[in-house]
């Protein structure tokens, strides 16, 4: 009976074990498939306290399921008074001194780490011309929406942050109005955007992001923000630093490049430089710090609004009603922006054949 | 005057009940709240995983489900788990110590009703525009900009029943210290007795810094104030300092009376006293401690620099150590001993291995630059409900089963009872254990909503399916507490037959001065040595009967937390309704005023005589 | 025991604030409570000193040029001295002296309010030169701070007010030694609490 229990028990745990492997859920948004070296570091902290963990849970279950078996009372008899110990100095110093030292195992590579983490010293690392070398990104984040300044490189994007591969990027973190938190689960742990202070931390990825199902990597606000911390999302593109030069240089040029075409398109952006253009930018050379998203990407980009399909469909339905997509966010309905009028059909596809037609990739 | 009706009605019942002052009548006050609050909690909680069972789901709005999360944890921790332990703390450690009463029966009332109107003034936001929407946690940059009063009646609501909370712990505190009976000394108390002691500690030294937030938090919103405020020189991350400072202390506060009521049930059911009293004792004390000196690690990924984070790491780690001795400790208290499974023992038997998932999962998250990753992930989702609900509730239930017959004479149905703990437990392990991988695999707490395909469909299908169980446990439970009650069948004392502490020598129904003369203890277990030596009566007695002395009953506690109720509506719309200020001073009028009669009417109480202690009546109520 | 008894100099007990259980119980619980208290005050000096000086960009007022030593020295003088008369009612009390007990809490009694007339000038002052509290999260911690302790002394004056006035007739027993005693107690702390607030607020606000 007991040996059945046994048995059917390692089995099940052998099962669970199996699935919690196989699970290591999607590349690019899980912890458990670092893309850089600073998710492998924690997963390997995780496997490490894990390992300590099970061995302790263990030993627990032992004594535990020992315990319950043996000493029942319907085992060992109603009338039976057990003998009334006391307790023993043995015993508590074993299991005072041994999880102290399992404690220590841990200790040390979490100080270490905690140190290594933190160590942003090689943003300010110059090469003989005096230019950084390390790619440095200013992260802004706004209700609902993340903007990305590179401000060595005098460029800006928003929603789908760029970084190049094989080499630390670092991140200045600040938030505009509350506070959010920045998180890239595949390439490592978090860090808040507070609003009175600047935060700084730096993350690496291996390989190029295109390898990926959609190509990139999920980003995501972790700090409850408002009514639609849930759709905060970003994407990030990771490129080999060529390919992370050339999109640099394209953006750099790509305020003057932004070429219209098709008459469909042109009607696009006429209503766009008259509602739009106040909040939205078109150029990817600039600054931080516009009200709305920088679209100079937008045509290259994976989802609208940072969750909704990148389709014309949905495109046209953000448009025509951000507030209902996404609740308590400060894009203004179109009756704001358009003199009290909805926009119609039309003008709803010529501002998506526009807005599809912004990009710097070929 | 308590003693003399035999049978009430309603009314003269209701009245007894807003007036008294008795510790056991509070008890049951709390137990009653306390229950309806955590049904509230329950059934935001269940909305909760309702919308989240599927991807993209409508069943609530994005803003109600962010007022959901934040009363659902306010409602659990504030005005569901403290009350409820509360409750047992006052129905049990006056008896467990030999103390005729508490040290300030008045106060006892008055905590009671502070946080009854806090609660209610808290839930009344769901009528009056909305709740709170910014987490439990409320943090000071999203809760300046919540439109709407939902913050201000968190605030409100949680400094008065805050103070309800704060007046209980230093009661409990000078309980302990002053009114143990002869014999009683600090290492003879049981261990229920010693956790009420270190947790009311903690609620006297965490709570002011609380208080101290919700005022900043209070100001900056309704009176102009710039703590918070960065445009004016303020700084948020104050409130999340201020805030941890007290909810990290609040996790013990809330655990350490678990601990003790598990380790009562431990010893009775497996007839053999606690295995290392005294290293339980200095754990339950260095945890306590410790409880102070590690606030910091929910603040990892605040940016508070490698140091800080690396020493409030290696601090966290070390609460592993003495949660380690007890979890020890009790193994080796059934081990050897006769265990029988009543459902409190069931339910104390599974809190070993859950709560140890808690634990571990704790180290896990002390570790700083895991818990970068860990952080606001739904690990954490679980690591806390596993803590809490594998720790708290289920001590909560464990001890409802336990102290039910001391309480009420009357004993829950054991059949019920286990199909309660089957459902709470299995749907328990179903709706949480699963959220450590959801964690894992990237999605953020919070979160009203999630997009399909992102390999969270399932997980979350099997979590809110679990609930499903967790809910039904608790609707047996209300059929068995409502059965039990209807049958009312009398139990007497001693029900579990192996009791070891004062508190099962006490007749039944216990008399409202508890004991005709104040025991004498002679060693831990004092029942249980009585019982071995043969003493039909259960208690060696320190005094020949004499006069007991007990206070009066009292509205005034009633009255001063309902002024502090009103004048909480005028502070809400003051500046908005052109009667906010004049119910603000009416308010207050009315609590200065009940207190100031409350000092210049001398109150003396009265004494039960010798004689009618004599001819055995004064035993009922 | 009835706790009305009239008592003679040699029948009074020595500690009469806990002879009692009841007394006893008010002592050790108010002792707590004013550890409750000391972490309130420190939270509330802790943020003191976070925003000490903070305010909006371009924020014209300083510890430096707002705080006058002369003043609070005079305040703190006199609140010093009305501790130092609290302590001489309650020698009055323990030799079971009422009358001279009561003489003395009326002078704690005038220097409290003395030291509170000052602090309604001063925070007056601080209003008229635009200091108000909504100025900055700076007078926002100092009003609060300084304001939590003022309100304390209200609180302490109109306790120790009410039990002279209620007491006048009756004279000391041991039911209402133990709160004269307690109101003693917690003119003291106020003191304490203002020493701290005229270091740490207002003498390292304009030397420091």
């Amino acid at each position: 009976m007991m040996k059945g229990i046994k048995k059917w028990r390692l089995f099940s745990l052998l099962t669970a074990l199996m699935v919690i492997l196989s699970g290591c859920g999607e590349k690019h948004l899980s912890t458990l498939n670092p893309a850089g070296q600073v998710g492998r570091d924690q997963l390997d902290l995780m496997l490490l306290s894990t390992g300590i963990m099970v061995l302790v849970i263990i030993v627990v279950l032992i004594v535990y399921v020992l315990a319950i078996v043996k000493f029942r009372r319907s085992k060992v008899g109603e009338d039976v008074i057990p003998k009334q110990v006391e307790g023993s100095h043995k015993l508590e110093l074993i299991w005072t001194v041994v999880p102290i030292i399992l404690l220590l195992i841990l200790a040390v590579p979490t100080v270490v780490k905690t140190f290594d983490f933190a160590d942003v010293s090689g943003m300010e690392t110059v090469n003989e011309e005096g230019n950084k070398t390390a790619v440095t990104v200013n992260v802004e984040a706004n209700l609902y929406w993340w903007e990305f300044e590179y401000p060595d490189l005098g460029i800006v994007t928003s929603q789908e942050l760029v970084v190049p591969t094989q080499e630390k990027v670092y991140f200045n973190l600040i938030a505009a109005d509350v506070k959010h938190s920045f998180w890239i689960p595949a390439a490592g742990g978090k860090m808040d955007t507070n609003v009175d202070n600047l935060n700084q931390f730096y993350l690496t990825f291996d390989d190029a992001s295109d390898g990926l199902e959609e190509g990139v990597f999920y980003g995501k606000c972790a700090e409850l923000c408002g009514p639609s911390h849930a759709l905060m999302d970003f994407k990030v593109k990771s490129l080999d630093r060529d390919d992370f030069d050339a999109w640099v240089v394209k953006m750099q040029d790509s305020g003057a490049e932004q070429a219209v075409e098709g008459d469909v398109a042109q009607q696009g952006q006429d209503i766009f430089n008259k509602s739009c253009i106040t909040c939205h930018a078109v150029s990817g050379a600039g600054t931080a710090g516009s009200v709305g998203p920088n679209l100079a990407t937008f045509g290259d980009r994976n989802r609208v609004a940072g969750f909704m399909d990148h389709t014309e469909e949905d495109i046209k339905k953000w448009i025509s009603n951000p507030k209902e997509y996404k609740p308590g966010n400060l894009m203004p309905q179109p009756e704001a922006i358009n003199n009290g009028k909805k926009f119609t059909d039309q003008e709803l596809t010529a501002l998506t054949e526009y807005l599809m037609g912004l990009s710097v990739e070929d | 005057m308590s003693s003399i009706a035999q049978k009430k009605g309603f009314g003269a019942t209701l009245w007894d009940y807003l007036t008294t002052v008795d510790h056991k009548k509070i008890a049951i006050l709390y137990l009653i709240t306390g229950g309806l609050f955590f049904v509230i909690g329950g059934i935001e909680a269940m909305v909760i995983r309702i919308q989240l069972a599927q991807p993209d789901s409508d069943f609530v709005s994005a803003g109600l489900f962010n007022q959901m999360i934040t009363m659902h944890g306010t409602t659990m921790i504030f005005l569901a788990a403290m009350p409820l332990l509360l409750g047992f703390m006052n129905a049990v450690m006056p008896l467990q110590i030999g103390a005729r009463d508490v040290a300030f029966p008045f106060l006892n009332s008055l905590g009671f009703w502070l946080f009854f109107f806090g609660g209610i003034f808290l839930n009344l936001s769901w009528f009056m525009g909305g709740a709170p929407d910014a987490g439990w946690t409320s943090y000071a940059s999203l809760a300046l900009a919540s439109p709407g009063h939902g913050i201000d009646f968190y605030t409100l609501g949680l400094l008065i029943s805050g103070f309800g909370t704060l007046i209980g712990g230093i009661n409990f505190l000078v309980t302990i210290i002053n009114m143990r009976a002869p014999g009683m000394t600090y290492m003879r108390m049981p261990l229920f007795t010693w956790t009420t002691f270190v947790a009311s500690a903690l609620i006297l030294f965490a709570f002011p810094p609380l208080t101290v937030g919700m005022v900043f938090m209070m100001v900056d919103r309704m009176f102009d104030g710039n703590f918070f405020d960065h445009t004016m020189g303020g700084n948020t991350i104050i409130w999340e300092h201020l805030f941890w400072i007290f909810g990290h202390p609040e996790v013990y506060i809330l655990i350490l009376p678990a601990f003790g009521i598990f380790s009562e049930i431990f010893a009775t059911f497996s007839r053999k006293r606690l295995f290392g009293y005294s290293a339980m004792v200095f754990a339950t004390v260095l945890i306590g401690f410790l409880g102070f000196m590690v606030w910091a690690h929910h603040m990892f990924t605040v940016g508070l620099g490698p140091t800080a984070n690396a020493i409030f790491s290696v601090a966290t780690m070390a609460i592993a150590v003495p949660t380690g001795v007890k979890i020890f400790n009790w193994l080796l208290t059934i081990w050897g001993g006769s265990i029988k499974f009543t459902v409190a023992m069931i339910y104390a038997v599974a809190f070993i291995p859950t709560f140890t998932a808690g634990g571990v999962t704790g180290i896990m998250l002390a570790s700083a630059p895991l818990d970068y990753q860990l952080h606001d992930s739904y690990f954490v989702v679980a690591h806390f409900h596993y803590v809490i609900v594998g720790g708290v509730v289920l001590g909560l239930l464990a001890g409802l089963h336990y102290y039910w017959p001391l309480m009420f004479n009357t004993m829950l149905s054991e059949a019920l009872g286990k199909w309660t703990f089957w459902l709470f437990f299995i749907g328990f392990h179903l709706t949480f254990f699963i959220q450590h991988f959801l964690g894992l695999l990237g999605m953020p707490r919070r979160v009203f909503t999630f997009g399909a395909n992102q390999g969270w469909d399932l997980y979350n299908l099997i979590s809110s399916i679990g609930a499903i169980g967790m809910a039904l446990g608790v609707a047996v439970l209300v059929v068995n507490i409502i059965r039990t009650i209807v049958k009312n069948e009398k139990v007497g004392r001693d029900p579990w037959g192996d009791g070891r502490t004062l508190e099962w020598a006490v007749p039944q129904p216990v008399p409202f001065y508890n004991f005709k003369q104040t025991p004498l203890v002679r060693g831990l277990d004092t029942f249980w040595i009585e019982k071995q030596e043969g003493n039909k009566e259960g208690m060696t007695y320190a005094e020949p009967v004499g006069d007991i002395h007990m206070p009066n009953n009292s509205f005034i506690p009633v009255v001063i937390s309902f002024g502090l109720f009103v004048a909480a509506f005028g502070a809400l719309y003051n500046g908005e309704q052109p009667w906010a200020v004049p119910v603000l001073i009416l308010g207050l009028v009315i609590t200065f005023g009940a207190m100031i009669v409350r000092s210049l009417k001398d109150d003396h109480g009265y004494h039960v005589h010798k004689e009618d202690l004599m001819d055995e009546k004064g035993g009922k109520h | 025991m009835d706790l009305n008894t009239k008592y003679t100099p040699q029948s009074w007990p020595d500690h009469p604030e806990n002879t009692t259980l009841e007394g006893k119980n008010k002592f050790t619980g108010f002792w707590l409570f004013l550890g409750g208290e000391t972490v309130t005050f420190a939270s509330l000096f802790a943020t003191y000193l976070a925003l000490k000086n903070k305010g909006p960009s371009g924020m014209e007022f300083t510890t430096q040029d707002l705080f006058e030593l002369p003043l609070v020295f005079i305040m703190t003088m006199l609140l010093l001295t009305s501790s130092l008369t609290s302590v001489y009612a309650m020698y009055h009390m323990k030799n079971y002296n009422f009358k001279a007990m009561q003489a003395w809490l009326m002078v704690t009694v005038i220097l409290g309010l003395a030291f509170l007339g000052f602090e309604i000038y001063e925070f007056n002052h601080y209003v008229h030169l635009g200091f108000t509290f909504g100025q900055s999260a700076f007078s926002s911690a100092f009003f609060i701070l300084v304001g939590t302790h003022g309100a304390h002394v209200v609180v302490g004056l109109g306790w120790i007010i009410l039990l002279m006035v209620r007491n006048a007739k009756r004279g000391l027993n041991l039911y209402n030694a133990p709160k004269f005693y307690l109101a003693s107690l917690y003119w003291h702390f106020i003191d304490v609490v203002w020493v701290f607030i005229f270091t740490v607020v207002y003498l390292m606000g304009v030397v420091g």
